[in-house]
């Protein structure tokens, strides 16, 4: 009896109270620790990170296999990370947004938005000559212009109740015109030497400044999204925003900040990037919100909002940057690295479905 | 008699072209649990909703320990000791039950980073623990997602989180119509603990031997106001469903108020409803209830 409610536990509304009912009346302890046994397996395979951090492994593995001695390189993983700064950055922003059943596709325009206006006030105060406080005053202004544009797409998707998808679709568009109209189209000259050579290429304790800045980031915002009642609220609004509302959540307000948190990120990134590629590149990122998203998506974050966490957004940026990587070394056509992205993100998502089925009938 | 902790006077609410209440009066005692029943699009859930500061009435008086109050949102009502039990739940599937028990309402820790609002979640999961023991409810897990619990058990957090919080009033909007048998049985006996703690509980319901098994007191809505009162030891199920359907005409009994002596059903027949129209409920004809 007690087996099979446990085999079919669908059947019984709370299998847990069922088989703990059932099990002392049939064979007792043994039991018992049977269940807690498998209790404990389900829950680290539903535990949201897991599958993404064996995904990486696997990954990783196959292109150590495949090219040893080639890949897993310190060399090469740090090349790997610096290149996915950026993209780490606004996946932290990215991962409030889709908890709360948003998405921001605005981010990489945003990024270039940000990098504009900010390389654009060094343009004037000496270029490549320009010290620290250059620096800093300029990456102040990109980071506000960002906020700021994103704290608009945010009223716009709560207050003005125009789907997130939409209005951040808009702003993706205009904050690119915004980018052409101030630099006629053509890209901006590398940044002061601090931005360029010590955060951009530089090495603190040998490990370069990009990894150092875009890991301290994740690690205070995944501190802020467990932890504080900010990251609190931002769950509960992904989970049933009318149940934030009725215990007294100002929803839309909180929406607000989760959208300027993005926008301000995606600012942040945007400076970074100006170290990182020595200037502007306006065209290259215009599918950076796919790859963000993606990313996002792939660490276990639910586009129906309310699960997902920033560990796992952490690991899951870097499956589609790991493939590039290893498939490049590989020689396998540039090409076919997209196709393989879209391959990786299809299956976690299917499989996440999977993982799903099997929580909700625990 | 004791002074109404909480009474609706004379409530009036349109939505369009439909009256949904028509100058209503209900009264909630001290310590007691009473029913409201009513058919559908009697207005219970308006009257529930404004009694509770979702919605805010076009005419009439909210008054809570015989003061007149002003509610304009649940939060208001909230600091008045007044909680609900959405007949939804109103709760986040992806927290756990100490975050829902919690939510609105989070304790913190390390003041000096008071600007950060950082979650004493240790003490928030002690007060769960706590609250789910002092009502009897037993979860699994109170670290589990709410969304991966049954019906009964989500029920049980969303009660407990009234229950924590309210110091007056306890609506609870069809708290057993999702539920089976054992867990409704459950249900009622939790009505009657939180009633023996001293709160009252308004219960709002469709089932009748149920309202006659836990209520006190049952008042009766229909079309928008409030057209009967009983006293649940000396009446019966076919009573109610008449004075629901209007199938009963019940006595005219122009006092009306819980306090008319415990006997036969007391009423607010079709005169003294024109009567409170004409009068504007607001002022003078509640006034003279009083």
């Amino acid at each position: 009896m007690s087996r099979w409610g446990r085999k079919a536990p669908t059947t019984v509304t709370d299998p847990r109270a069922a088989a703990e009912q059932a099990s002392p009346a049939t064979s007792g302890g043994r039991e018992r620790g049977a269940t807690s046994a498998r209790r404990l397996t389900r829950k680290a395979l539903t535990a949201n990170e897991s599958w993404t951090i064996i995904a990486l492994i696997i990954i990783m593995a196959f292109f150590e296999i495949k090219r040893p001695g080639e890949f897993l390189t310190a060399t090469n993983l740090s090349l790997v990370a610096e290149n996915a700064s950026p993209y780490l950055v606004m996946a932290v922003g990215q991962t409030f947004v889709i908890l709360t059943a948003g998405i921001d596709l605005s981010v990489g325009s945003v990024l270039i938005l940000s990098s504009v206006v900010s390389d654009e006030y060094y343009v004037h105060h000496g270029s490549g000559a320009g010290g620290w406080l250059t620096v800093i005053i300029g990456t102040v202004i990109g980071i506000v212009v960002a906020g700021a544009w994103g704290s608009i797409q945010g009223f716009l998707a709560s207050k003005a109740k125009i789907p997130p998808l939409i209005a951040t679709l808009g702003g993706f568009g205009a904050a690119l015109g915004v980018s052409y109209l101030i630099t006629g189209g053509t890209d901006l000259p590398a940044p002061p030497g601090p931005l360029d050579h010590t955060i951009g290429q530089g090495s603190v304790a040998g490990v370069p400044w990009l990894i150092v800045i875009s890991f301290l980031i994740t690690l205070v915002f995944g501190l802020v999204l467990a932890y504080t009642r900010f990251g609190r609220y931002t769950y509960a609004i992904g989970s049933n925003p009318e149940a934030g509302r009725r215990a007294g959540i100002a929803v839309d307000r909180h929406l607000i900040k989760v959208y300027a948190l993005a926008g301000a990120l995606s600012g942040g990134a945007g400076v970074l990037s100006l170290g990182l590629d020595n200037g502007t590149v306006i065209t290259g990122h215009s599918i950076d919100n796919l790859t963000v998203i993606t990313g996002v998506v792939l660490g276990g974050a639910s586009l129906f909002g309310g699960r997902g966490s920033m560990l796992g957004t952490f690991i899951g940026i870097f499956i589609p940057q790991v493939l590039n990587s290893g498939l490049e070394i590989m020689q396998v056509n540039e090409y076919w690295q997209q196709v393989a992205v879209g391959i990786v993100l299809v299956a976690a998502v299917y499989l996440d479905q999977f993982r799903r089925r099997l929580q909700d009938s625990t | 008699m004791a002074e109404p902790l909480l009474e609706a006077r004379g409530v009036s609410k349109r939505y369009g072209n439909v009256l949904a209440l028509d100058g209503a009066n209900f009264t909630v005692l001290p310590g007691e649990v009473v029913a409201m029943i009513g058919d559908n699009g009697a207005g219970k859930s308006t009257l529930v909703k404004t009694l509770s500061g979702a919605i805010r009435p076009d005419d009439g008086q909210i008054l809570i320990d015989g003061k007149p109050v002003r509610m304009t949102s649940p939060l208001d009502a909230r600091v008045h000791g007044i909680e609900t039990v959405y007949q939804d739940l109103a709760l986040a599937p992806d927290l756990d039950a100490a975050a829902n028990l919690h939510l609105g309402r989070e304790l913190y820790r390390f003041r000096a980073l008071q600007f950060l609002h950082v979650l004493n979640r240790p003490a928030m999961r002690q007060r769960a623990v706590t609250a789910f023991a002092e009502l009897g409810v037993k979860l699994p897990d109170v670290t589990a997602p709410v969304g991966t619990m049954s019906g009964g058990q989500r029920q049980s957090v969303a009660v407990a989180r009234a229950v924590l919080y309210a110091s007056k009033v306890i609506f609870m909007d069809e708290p057993t119509a999702a539920l089976g048998v054992v867990q409704r049985e459950r249900v009622l006996d939790t009505i009657r603990r939180v009633r023996d703690r001293g709160i009252a509980v308004v219960l709002i319901s469709h089932n009748m031997p149920e309202v006659l098994a836990v209520a006190d007191r049952v008042e009766v809505m229909r079309m928008g106001r409030r057209v009967a009162i009983y006293t649940t030891s000396q009446t019966s199920v076919e009573e109610l469903v008449g004075a629901m359907t209007g199938a009963l005409e019940v006595s005219a009994e122009p006092g009306a108020g819980p306090s008319a002596d415990g006997g036969g059903p007391a009423a607010e027949d079709g005169a003294s409803r024109s009567g409170n129209q004409d009068a504007k409920p607001a002022d003078g004809a509640t006034g003279s209830q009083a």
